[in-house]
């Protein structure tokens, strides 16, 4: 332990170099949200081919339902700790619910409609549930709890509330680590059950091919209404995660991280999950430092500007494949 | 997709869209429109003129634009600007208008061939991911942007007020604030004209040779550039043209008010238009307009019921695409459409790649 604060007081031993890890460790935290909701927006990209422009509400939802099941529990003192962990289960209960029923309902009946029906629809999704969202919870804002922060008790008898560990004179908040070591183990856990398991695979051949997969005996209807149960699921925990760090909750405070996962699942190369994970890191720490180093106004411009770029040198993002048309 | 409708289909539009405003007329000269429906004429027609002109990208080139607003808002933010600035030098409203939609779609039109040059390299959503991308981009920048006139000449910067403008002059962007003290002088009737010129502008340029080209980049891309269609510069066409009707739309939109900011063209605002332009049809400009004008109308039509209205308005949304690309109505409009057969052809493409 010692070695490493060694390690971290050297590096940051320069007011610079100090700042620089501050803004990476920030991005990346940043990063890991929307690479999170990012790859809800890439699997059902690549299995359904549609932009779900609902997703970013999705997350708005499970947020509220975070909000409000943890305001509603009251548990007994050791057992507080766990509360934030139900309030999170209980969203994605509700989110994964929330999905497999939009896509039953709005997307299924438009399977074989062109992608612009499909895309307006999805628009639809989204107004109707940012406006439902207005009607239950109101438009004043709600200030979401502080879910990360650890009481104990010091030498001197008082209660003292972490909110962050220290690592010599760099502070890191709990909500940083947790949001950081959540979509690792998203990562991780997509990756196995995509590469390994029977179902992933089967939404890897429906990605592929539909009629064929068809063809092998997968139900290819109950594929992509799992494909979009975990990609909601995935934007309950989002939602917790950015409202811990971000706690202003509206019912519009979805739509922007959600647009930036989009880009972020473009920029990484859309329907690749290992490229929506990059693209979210990437796009995080491009925004913090924008923000940090150039104007935190024009933040947003250059965090776009940046995306033009990528995508002129690489037209199908960064670990997109580029197929080729036949003719 | 539909192929573009034939001759008398326009003349039908045209002979449409001057009845609905002479209809107008007649109703506001014997006092029958109410107050919110004459504060709405000018904003429908500046959304008919930027449905209408996403429809050229969208309907006729073929390509997804997400941004759309932004081309709006360059040309209300540069064209109300040049309106101020020539406030003592062009008395009369009517020219001053005309000046300002005129040079708000040039700068769009700029703007268009800017944004042209990466975007139309891109396919699909590549390419609907920058346009949006860059709607957000001219947000920021007109969020930020101060620009002051005076006697000598034109000053801007950005994020601060560092124009120095001379008290005789007038900063007229002023950043988030956006301007302010706009005369108001969009009149229904530049609305009316501007939606003639737009009609008649898509009208020639999609029944021209360029616009059959514009169409067999949109069927394929692949055949169309194997017959020697220069895919770049018919798209570019198409995209500039889009960009500055939408300019002038934005001018006209910007100066029916007081003040205009920059977070009124928003990803939101694209969004809407988008929708106007899919459920009136891709490719179909009467559409568009029907389409643009009842979904400006609805949400105030909808304000009985106050706080659900646009609950409402989502569902209607939802509802009429699944209506509408339900197989029994396809069907039925196949078998009433007079170009069943190419429609049918289609069809038959898209289960094949689905």
């Amino acid at each position: 332990m010692n070695f490493i604060i060694q390690f971290v007081n050297s590096l940051t031993s320069g007011g610079g170099a100090y700042q620089l890890l501050n803004h990476i460790i920030n991005g990346i935290s940043l990063g890991s949200v929307y690479a999170i909701i990012a790859l809800g927006y890439t699997m059902v990209y690549g299995i359904a081919k549609m932009l779900n422009f609902a997703h970013g509400d999705v997350i708005m939802v499970g947020a509220y339902i975070c909000f409000y099941t943890f305001g509603a529990m009251k548990l007994p003192g050791p057992l507080a700790v766990c509360a934030p962990l139900l309030a999170i289960c209980a969203a994605v209960v509700v989110c994964t619910l929330l999905g497999v029923t939009i896509e039953k309902l709005a997307y299924k009946p438009l399977r074989a409609a062109p992608s612009l029906a499909v895309l307006i629809t999805a628009i639809g999704v989204s107004y109707f549930l940012q406006n439902a969202a207005l009607l239950l919870w109101s438009s004043s804002p709600k200030v979401f709890p502080s879910f990360f922060v650890f009481r104990s008790v010091n030498e001197a008898g008082e209660t003292v509330t972490l909110r962050s560990v220290q690592l010599g004179s760099l502070s890191i908040s709990f909500v940083t680590i947790v949001t950081i070591v959540t979509c690792v183990v998203i990562m991780l856990w997509l990756t196995w059950f995509t590469g390994r398991t029977k179902m992933g695979k089967a939404m890897r051949a429906c990605s592929e091919d539909k009629a064929a997969a068809q063809l092998m005996g997968i139900d290819v209807n109950a594929t992509i209404s799992l494909t979009f149960a975990i990609g909601s699921g995935l934007a309950a925990i989002a939602g917790a995660l950015l409202c811990s760090a971000y706690p202003n909750l509206v019912p519009t405070t979805g739509s922007m991280p959600g647009i930036k996962a989009f880009t972020a699942a473009v920029f990484g190369g859309i329907g690749s999950i290992p490229g929506a994970f990059l693209g979210g890191l990437l796009l995080g720490v491009l925004e913090i430092f924008a923000k940090a180093y150039i104007s935190v106004q024009l933040s947003d411009a250059v965090v776009f500007a940046v995306l033009i770029v990528v995508l002129l040198v690489k037209p199908t993002g960064l670990l997109g494949r580029t197929v080729r048309e036949k003719v | 997709m539909r192929k573009s409708s034939s001759a008398p289909f326009h003349f039908l539009t045209y002979f449409l869209v001057i009845g609905a405003y002479a209809a107008l007329q007649v109703l506001q000269a014997r006092g029958e429109l109410s107050a919110t429906m004459r504060g709405m004429l000018v904003p429908i027609c500046a959304y008919v003129v930027m449905a209408v002109s996403l429809n050229l990208t969208v309907g006729v080139l073929g390509e997804l634009s997400l941004g759309h607003a932004g081309f709006m808002s360059v040309g209300a933010f540069l064209g109300t600007s040049t309106a101020i600035a020539l406030q003592d030098a062009v008395p009369v409203p009517g020219v001053r208008l005309a000046i300002a939609l005129v040079v708000a779609a040039l700068c769009a039109a700029v703007a268009g061939f800017l944004i042209g040059i990466p975007v139309l390299r891109l396919n699909g959503d590549y390419l609907a991911i920058v346009t949006l991308a860059f709607g957000e981009i001219i947000k920021a920048i007109f969020n930020n942007l101060y620009l002051g006139v005076d006697a000598k000449g034109v000053h801007v910067s950005l994020l601060e007020d560092t124009t120095n403008t001379a008290a005789d002059g007038r900063l007229i962007i002023q950043g988030p604030m956006g301007i302010g003290g706009i005369q108001k002088i969009s009149t229904f009737t530049a609305g009316f004209i501007l939606i003639l010129i737009s009609l008649i502008v898509i009208f020639n340029l999609v029944g021209s040779r360029a616009g059959r080209a514009i169409m067999a980049i949109r069927d394929n891309p692949i055949a169309a550039q194997s017959v020697g269609v220069n895919l770049i510069k018919y798209k570019m066409m198409a995209f500039v043209v889009s960009a500055a009707l939408a300019g002038s739309a934005g001018a006209l939109f910007a100066m029916n008010y007081s003040t205009v900011v920059a977070n009124k063209f928003d990803f939101n605002t694209s969004i809407l238009i988008l929708v106007f332009v899919v459920l009136g049809g891709l490719g179909n400009m009467f559409g568009s307009i029907v389409a643009a004008a009842v979904l400006t109308i609805l949400p105030e039509a909808l304000r009985p019921i106050a706080e659900y209205r646009m609950l409402l308005y989502a569902v209607l949304l939802i509802v009429m695409m699944l209506t509408a690309n339900h197989p029994l109505v396809k069907a039925i409009f196949n078998r009433f459409r007079q170009t069943g057969q190419i429609q049918l052809e289609t069809d038959d493409e898209e289960k094949e790649a689905a």
